[in-house]
């Protein structure tokens, strides 16, 4: 269901567990629905051994995709005008992620009411990995 | 790298659905899409990305028949020159979307890149880094801009700890 206008204040939040010890599978499952191959994600001897990281990571956009799903339950489907993020901590198997929505601002654009959202994911260590910022339609 | 056909395709929502682990009806049921306020199947927001999948020449992707970077028998299949600090790695720093009309399964999508700004700072983690803004709008088969995506990669001069 969409938010109301009427029912939002300034400080609300909604938050989610997004991934509770995320696989390597399940980044397996996003580098072949994404096509992002880089052996990075999915090749533990070619990122430790050639890379020279401890394990495989998770794709940037695998986290910014999860923490998408607490956007799209909390705003509504098809509801989000904009959505942008920023990368600043590797995700990594095993991680449990937890991400927030923050309210920011409710106002209206051209006859259209919108709520701006502050965005935060962050790692069983309370370690922010992904931050951002979302904007979608709101009832009233 | 710029992508001519991108098909939607529920299938193709369905798994990229399931990799980020997002169970909502409307990515995987036409049925109980049509109950929703946009009344059909709609992808995830980040599902743009995936047009990788039909972008030509695109570089994550292995090509048939040619040596690729990941193991096999070797740790890696194509040995590259050491350019001595070594271990620097492309990094992916921002995406940033905006969406302005709707996008369902039927719909064929072009992307369209346009060029955006480069600058170079100090990082704490990773040496010196080098970031790269690209800009990538997605029209669909009636010529209608329904996302533009704004991505930030960057370049590490050695291994991020």
């Amino acid at each position: 269901m969409a938010l109301n206008k009427s029912d939002l204040n300034v400080g609300d939040q909604h938050s989610e567990q997004i991934v509770d010890n995320l696989t390597r599978t399940q980044i397996i499952q996003y580098a072949g629905a994404s096509g992002d191959y880089n052996p990075l994600h999915t090749d533990e001897i070619f990122t430790t051994e050639i890379a020279g990281y401890p394990t495989v990571f998770a794709h940037g956009m695998l986290t910014m995709g999860m923490t998408g799903k607490m956007l799209t339950n909390y705003v509504g489907d098809g509801r989000l005008t904009k959505y942008g993020v920023r990368f600043v901590a590797q995700v990594w198997p095993g991680d449990s992620l937890t991400s927030t929505a923050t309210v920011e601002a409710i106002r209206e654009e051209d006859g259209v009411s919108l709520v701006d959202l502050a965005v935060s994911t962050v790692n069983q260590d309370g370690t922010e990995v992904v931050k951002g910022s979302a904007t979608a339609r709101v009832d009233g | 790298m710029a992508t001519e056909h991108f098909p939607i395709e529920a299938g193709h929502i369905m798994l990229f659905a399931r990799s980020v682990g997002d169970t909502n009806p409307i990515y995987y049921d036409a049925g109980a899409a049509a109950d929703t306020e946009p009344g059909h199947i709609i992808p995830p927001p980040t599902f743009v990305q995936s047009s990788a999948q039909f972008t030509e020449g695109y570089n994550l992707r292995p090509v048939i028949g040619e040596p690729w970077f990941g193991s096999g028998k070797e740790p890696t299949g194509i040995q590259r020159e050491s350019s001595g600090g070594g271990g620097g790695t492309g990094f992916h720093a921002e995406q940033h979307y905006e969406y302005h009309a709707p996008i369902q399964p039927g719909d064929v999508l072009k992307a369209v890149d346009k060029p955006g700004n480069s600058w170079e700072r100090e990082g704490r983690r990773g040496g010196t880094l080098k970031f790269n803004e690209s800009i990538t709008e997605y029209y669909n088969q009636d010529g209608v801009l329904v996302v533009t995506a704004r991505s930030v990669g960057v370049q590490t001069s050695r291994v991020v700890e």
